[in-house]
């Protein structure tokens, strides 16, 4: 008896779960996004195509791999402005590696380095000399590009060596491709040969969505079960209160900014590999619309709340309104405006949530 | 033999004495209040106790065997707890994941050790049931009231085998009932053979509750007495510099 009295305390909660769902601003985008897709399936016959949603989910795979990362550094409270130029500088290092001729399975390794040695020096002067996120990672920002700069000596690279089919098939390549290599490679006349030839017609996913899924899955596991997300929340909750009670606060922290910089140079590889060809403008405000899809996502800039799938959904929802701008002949350069108030109106729906719960 | 025994502790800041001489006991299943006006060393003392400070002069034993406390994480190994004054929670998490913030439950799953949520709520939930507490484990903290979350801040104590409970200002900034609240925890945390030492301004609190009284002024114990001996009137004019001594 007392057990169950027990048990029913431990399992109940004052607020249930569809009240949960219902307050959560993730919720309520994922239904934007969807509503969004209805109306546009219907409004354009350009919309709903196989090629379309192709390049959609190309396109919005950049955003989405870095706003994970991102994600992780909004919820400690911090913000990191660096990740295109961290983009740019991955890609490139990259991109010569391959071009010097070196083997790609060095120069993939060689960009993480570099992206990840970035996003240790933000975390240094972020977590030990305590400086603010905004200024450290707009030094970066400047500091990542110009070295990508530098870099390429200022020429435009096209050629990847020995290994320039590989990259290419990585980052443009999609999963009807592997399904068609892997027919081949069993024999097309298998019977397995045959069903991965009509897989290869039906699921055709680009690579960069491969990896958007994979990683929302890594980050949406490690934001809820492991220690490392417990103490991210924690720490953009109140950072005072995680430092007393024992949390390893500065290291976490340094964890987040090269987290968020690994997903900007894996991001940077995929471009180059999905482009054929680096420039030194690659990824030039990208931070905008990855912090953008975070904050739309439902993750708080004052820190302490955010989730992968909310990242995704809000690179999805900005993907799509961009490439419906262009199929309904809307002026490109209109895009800006709609992103911007998107950005404001997500922020501002956060506030009007704080004034309510403080009456 | 008592739990916790000061002994002419002296905390010097340059010029400044903090602390000056002090000495106090503490018995199991006592509390005793801690009071003084602003500046007269209460903070000191329980950063002393607490690890956060190393006395200038004198010595801390514990069980009758003398410690030496360098970091707060000695002090907790070695069964002192601390609720804080701004209790040090993060608002964004579930109470559960509160009170075992920085001593998470793990379990194995693979080569990963993952977040055991099934044992955490478990163990906060009889821990609020303990402590008789209303709080539920998988509430959010920034939805609770006051006395909820001093229950929160309360519970993490019992994580461990605590023998110490140092409190500051438990009941400062909560409503009326809610300070009921806290004083039927600290009462139960003494029936649960824990000496409790509680700092704070409001003197029907510490009336309320405690065994004894001490009385800090300018870095120095004026009063050390059974709260049977003393009224409100004394404290106060202890705490001013009425009265001189009792």
């Amino acid at each position: 008896m007392a057990f169950t009295a027990l048990d029913e305390s431990i399992n109940r909660q004052t607020y249930g779960a569809l009240g949960q769902l219902l307050s959560r601003q993730t919720f309520w985008v994922f239904c934007a996004a969807v509503l969004a897709f209805l109306y546009l399936s219907y409004a354009s016959s350009a919309f709903f195509t196989g090629q379309n949603l192709f390049n959609i989910a190309r396109n919005c795979a950049f955003v989405g791999v870095i706003g994970l990362g991102m994600t992780a550094v909004v919820a400690t409270g911090g913000i990191d402005l660096s990740v295109g130029s961290v983009l740019a500088l991955a890609g490139m290092v990259c991109g010569m590696m391959m071009s010097w001729n070196y083997p790609i399975w060095l120069a993939i390794p060689g960009a993480l380095v570099a992206a990840l040695a970035c996003g240790l020096a933000n975390g240094f002067f972020i977590a030990f000399v305590r400086m603010p996120p905004f200024v450290v990672t707009l030094g970066m920002m400047s500091v990542a590009r110009s070295l990508a700069m530098v870099l390429s000596g200022n020429q435009m690279v096209y050629q990847f060596g020995v290994d320039h089919s590989k990259l290419v098939a990585i980052g443009g390549g999609s999963t009807g491709g592997w399904f068609r290599a892997f027919a081949e490679f069993v024999g097309p006349d298998t019977s397995l040969g045959a069903v991965s030839f009509t897989l290869a017609d039906y699921v055709n996913i680009p690579n960069p969505a491969v990896f958007l899924a994979f990683f929302a899955l890594v980050f949406g596991f490690a934001f809820r079960w492991l220690r490392w997300g417990r103490y991210i929340f924690a720490i953009g909750g109140n950072e005072h209160a995680a430092r007393l009670t024992g949390v390893p606060v500065s290291r976490v922290k340094i964890s987040v900014y090269m987290a968020s910089a690994l997903m900007a140079g894996l991001a940077g590889i995929l471009q180059v590999g999905w482009l054929g060809t680096i420039t030194t403008g690659m990824g030039a405000g990208i931070e905008l619309y990855a912090i953008a899809a975070v904050v739309v996502g439902g993750a708080n800039l004052a820190g302490g709340s955010g989730t992968a799938f909310g990242a995704v959904v809000g690179a999805v929802l900005f993907e799509m309104i961009r490439n419906s701008l262009t199929l309904l002949g809307i002026n490109p350069f209109w895009q800006g405006t709609f992103i911007g108030s998107f950005i404001i109106t997500a922020v501002l729906f956060d506030r009007l949530r704080v004034l309510k719960q403080a009456e | 033999m008592p739990i916790l025994e000061l002994a002419n502790i002296s905390k010097h800041f340059g010029a400044i004495h903090a602390l000056d001489d002090v000495s106090m006991t503490l018995e199991a299943g006592q509390v005793v209040g801690l009071m003084g006006d602003n500046g007269a060393g209460k903070s000191t003392l329980v950063k002393i106790i607490a690890g956060n400070y190393r006395p200038t002069s004198g010595s801390i034993r514990m069980n009758g065997k003398e410690i030496v406390l360098h970091k707060p994480i000695e002090a907790r190994q070695h069964g002192i707890e601390i609720v804080h004054q701004d209790l040090a929670l993060c608002d964004n998490l579930t109470a559960a994941a509160n009170v075992f913030l920085g001593r998470e439950i793990l379990k194995p799953v693979g080569p990963l050790r993952v977040i055991d949520y099934t044992a955490m709520y478990r163990r906060a939930g009889e821990i609020f049931k303990e402590l008789k507490s209303e709080t539920r484990p998988r509430d959010l903290v920034k939805q609770m009231s006051g006395g909820q979350r001093q229950a929160v801040a309360i519970a993490r104590t019992r994580l461990s085998e605590p023998k110490i409970v140092l409190m500051d200002e438990p009941t400062a900034a909560i409503s009326v009932r809610q300070v009921a609240e806290v004083l039927s925890l600290i009462r139960h945390l003494r029936d649960q053979g824990i000496a409790v030492i509680l700092i704070s301004h409001r003197m029907p609190d510490v009336f309320a509750v405690s065994d004894r009284i001490v009385v800090l002024r300018r870095g120095q114990k004026v009063a050390d007495k059974p709260i049977a001996e003393s009224s409100p009137q004394e404290v106060t004019g202890l705490i001013t510099g009425a009265l001189e001594s009792a």
